[in-house]
């Protein structure tokens, strides 16, 4: 902030406090000519005002608030580029990553700034970072059977997974379930951990254009008849000549690909529905599915508990 | 001696019948709409998958219905009874009076259409899109002409400490509208705001708390400073009261809005000034209350006997309450756990459906007969049971929502020895249903007394009983 705007807020912040504080000095005594509890003289419509005093008890809670405002303005940041003498603030502002929110965290500490919330998670990490560190040293699959570790695992993962994959881990339209077994990315511990900690990008190409309305019709009718519903078997055949496109991430069994993150076509399961309608769309479309990292926001020891806890809903 | 001559004055007291009569119009509808989406909250069914009828459309039409159409009806109905009658003079314009009548109709009409549509700017409290918003600004100006006009040909040589709260409400409320409003339009119904991140927030709030403070504080205040005196015919306590906490209150109030942002992108230091600020605007609010109350000394038994007294002064207990509760949630600390929560839904809710619309039935219960030259309010027996309908309905709705509010705050926060939250939040929405339940049965409570005053004012308007001379209101026992 510049100095400009600095000093505006102070004189405008303080100015007002001190007119008020003015105004309640001003009518403490009686400045009228008319005796105190008389009527003031002005008549409205029937309406008479005395002249009786402030009320003392309300005239010292209302000292007492200024000077408790002036106080706290002078402890905690309020007036202007003035910090307060406590040097405390709530967050480092402005900054606009994580590595800038480290790096704040440092400088503040440095410069002998009380940060709040760099504080609240120095602390959180002191006092439970301990508790998941123990299952550092532990493999995924031995958590997957540690039953404290899971109850961990479950409250982190309504906290921070539950939204999108649902409290009871069964997912929603767009978003996979995962008690199921079927792991796009790979079912093993090691790939549910890497999906969680670096998130995955998914992406499913439009071919509306390539293959056109027709074609997209055949194309669902092969795709459903692959997992045994009932099609119009000229149109399942006449999509079958088209596979080698779809082959090409799907494989040639169209069992999918899990380097690629393509979906077994086989299996039943249908992220984004496994109507003819909502298929026809993943096709006609396209689809991008979007994992986020949590490397950055749960830590790896955390994200190590939630894999072990993943691994355990689907067995 | 400041008073005036005793020719008897003109007075224009239709435009005043109107808008009051549309305020109990628009009081019932408002409110209705209210249950309505108090008891989706508890059956969800109930907006029968139809876009129109679903909650996120009908909260804004309630929130616009019962601030814009009822609570701001009453401001104009009182504002232009109250000038009148203590300036000794008739007001300024007839025809710019009955503008601001229609075009506030026009207004309320437009939100009833367009908010249920989803056109919407999204900003609370401002959803109107911009050829409303306009059409709002132009009708404001309109009021504020008629009404200062009005003050400058009065006829006594002081202006009344009512008319100093309207006024201030009057023009803050011009500020803050254009201010917070202003827009790109891209289309006829669709716009975006000038402000953007952070600084639209603050306008928003800025904004928003001031539609509070000044619409819902000031304006009301000026309502309560006739219509106390009046109906408890005793003279105001404290002249030098008055002064103070006017000009106290409307200093201070305009750097609340931050409150609203605590813990967000907005910088520290306005969160501290506007937090500040906050905590002392309790004693000002407060002067209001200790004046109007304390207006009463000397006439406490009228309290047994004159349900209307009983509305105005049970009205700024409330008023007391939520000028005392706001300052509270505004500290920080307690912020951390109010915010987000039910709490402040029964905050806003003890100060609308208590102080705001108490003070307006009251108002419009000591109006009535007078505008309509009867003799008195057609059933006092019927102002004694809307007042018990009413007070009961807010009671139940604030305490359920006050215990709802603070049970998510704790819910929200509370953590298992792993430094994991113990709920998700869908365990506490599930704990709130038994109180969003009793918040229902509130509100029913409250617009069954609403109907019992239309029913009430139906027959007063209808009864022959022509008053003879100077109304005793309503002084009549039970």
């Amino acid at each position: 902030m510049s100095s400009f705007w600095s000093w505006w807020i102070i004189v405008l912040t303080l100015g007002s406090l001190v007119a008020i504080g003015l105004l309640l000095w001003w009518n403490m005594k009686n400045f009228t000519d008319v005796e105190e509890g008389e009527s003031m003289g002005h008549e409205f419509d029937g309406i008479i005002e005395l002249n009786n005093p402030l009320p003392t008890w309300w005239t010292v809670l209302f000292w007492i608030c200024l000077a408790w405002g002036l106080l706290y303005l002078i402890l905690y940041p309020g007036l202007g580029n003035f910090p307060g003498l406590f040097k405390w603030q709530s967050a480092n502002q402005f900054v606009l990553s994580l590595d800038e929110s480290r790096q704040a965290a440092i400088d503040s500490r440095e410069a002998g700034l009380n940060i709040q919330y760099d504080a609240e998670r120095r602390r959180a990490d002191e006092v439970y970072g301990p508790i998941f560190q123990q299952y550092a040293s532990m493999a995924i699959e031995e958590i997957a059977q540690d039953r404290d570790a899971l109850r961990i695992g479950q409250r982190l993962f309504l906290q921070n997974c539950a939204q999108c994959h649902g409290s009871d881990a069964r997912g929603a339209q767009g978003f996979p379930n995962l008690t199921d077994g079927v792991f796009n990315w790979g079912a093993s511990a090691q790939q549910i951990h890497t999906t969680i900690m670096d998130g995955r990008q998914a992406a499913m190409p439009a071919f509306g254009e390539q293959l056109g309305e027709r074609g997209i019709e055949e194309m669902t009718a092969y795709v459903l008849s692959l997992n045994g519903r009932i099609v119009d078997r000229e149109l399942a055949r006449a999509g079958e000549q088209n596979w080698m496109v779809c082959a090409a991430c799907h494989g040639q069994d169209a069992k999918g690909n899990p380097a690629l993150g393509a979906p077994n076509l086989t299996d039943n399961v249908f992220i984004y529905g496994a109507t003819e309608r909502a298929i026809a769309e993943t096709l006609r479309y396209g689809r991008n599915g979007v994992m986020p990292a949590w490397k950055d926001i749960l830590g790896e020891d955390k994200v190590k508990i939630l894999s072990g806890y993943v691994l355990s809903l689907a067995e | 001696m400041s008073t005036t001559s005793n020719q008897p004055v003109d007075y224009n007291l239709k435009v005043v019948k109107q808008f009051t009569v549309m305020t109990i119009i628009w009081g019932i509808i408002g409110m209705v709409v209210g249950v309505l989406i108090a008891a989706q909250l508890v059956w969800p069914a109930l907006n029968f998958d139809t876009p129109w009828l679903t909650y996120s459309r009908l909260r804004p039409l309630h929130t616009n219905a019962v601030i814009f159409a009822f609570g701001t009806s009453a401001l104009f109905a009182t504002a232009y009874y109250v000038v009148q009658k203590t300036c000794q003079v008739r007001l300024f314009s007839d025809r710019l009076a009955a503008f601001t009548f229609w075009g506030w109709q026009a207004v309320i009409v437009s939100a009833v259409i367009t908010l249920p549509l989803g056109i919407t700017t999204t900003k609370e409290y401002a959803e109107l899109e911009w050829p409303i918003s306009i059409l709002i600004a132009i009708v404001w100006v309109a009021f504020i002409i008629v009404f200062f006009g009005t003050l400058a040909i009065r006829r006594t040589s002081h202006i009344y400490v009512a008319n100093w709260f309207y006024g201030a409400f009057m023009i803050a409320v011009a500020m803050l509208h254009i201010g917070n409003n202003l827009a790109i339009p891209v289309s006829f119904w669709k716009s975006y705001s000038i402000y953007s991140g952070a600084v639209d927030a603050m306008m928003q709030w800025w904004y928003g708390h001031n539609a509070v403070g000044f619409l819902l504080t000031a304006g009301f205040l000026g309502m309560m400073y006739y219509f106390v005196p009046k109906q408890a015919e005793r003279p105001v306590y404290s002249y030098r009261l008055s002064i103070v906490h006017f000009w106290a209150l409307i200093t201070i109030y305009i750097w609340a809005g931050p409150h609203h942002l605590h813990y967000t992108a907005l910088p520290d230091w306005a969160q501290s000034v506007g937090m500040v600020m906050s905590v002392i605007l309790f004693v000002p609010s407060w002067g209001g209350m200790i004046n109007g109350i304390m207006t009463l000394s000397g006439a406490w038994h009228k309290l047994r006997t004159d349900p209307i007294l009983r509305f105005l002064i049970v009205s700024l207990s409330f008023y007391g309450m939520s000028t005392f509760e706001g300052p509270m949630m505004a500290i920080k600390s307690v912020n951390a756990l109010s915010h987000y929560t039910d709490w402040t839904v029964g905050h806003v809710h003890s100060g609308a459906l208590g102080w705001v619309a108490m003070i307006s039935i009251g108002a419009i219960y000591h109006l009535i007969p007078i505008l309509f030259d009867r003799e008195r309010m057609y059933s006092i027996k019927l102002i004694n049971m809307h007042f018990w309908l009413h007070t009961i309905g807010v009671v139940l709705y604030i305490v359920a929502m006050w215990i709802s509010g603070v049970m998510q705050g704790l819910m929200w926060r509370a953590v298992n020895s792993d430094g994991t939250l113990t709920y998700s939040f869908v365990e506490s929405l599930e704990a709130s249903y038994p109180f969003y339940f009793v918040r229902f049965v509130g509100g029913v409570f409250v617009v069954a007394g609403m109907l019992i005053m239309g029913y009430n004012v139906w027959k007063t308007i209808r009864s022959d009983k022509v008053r003879s001379n100077e109304p005793l209101a309503a002084a009549q026992p039970a």
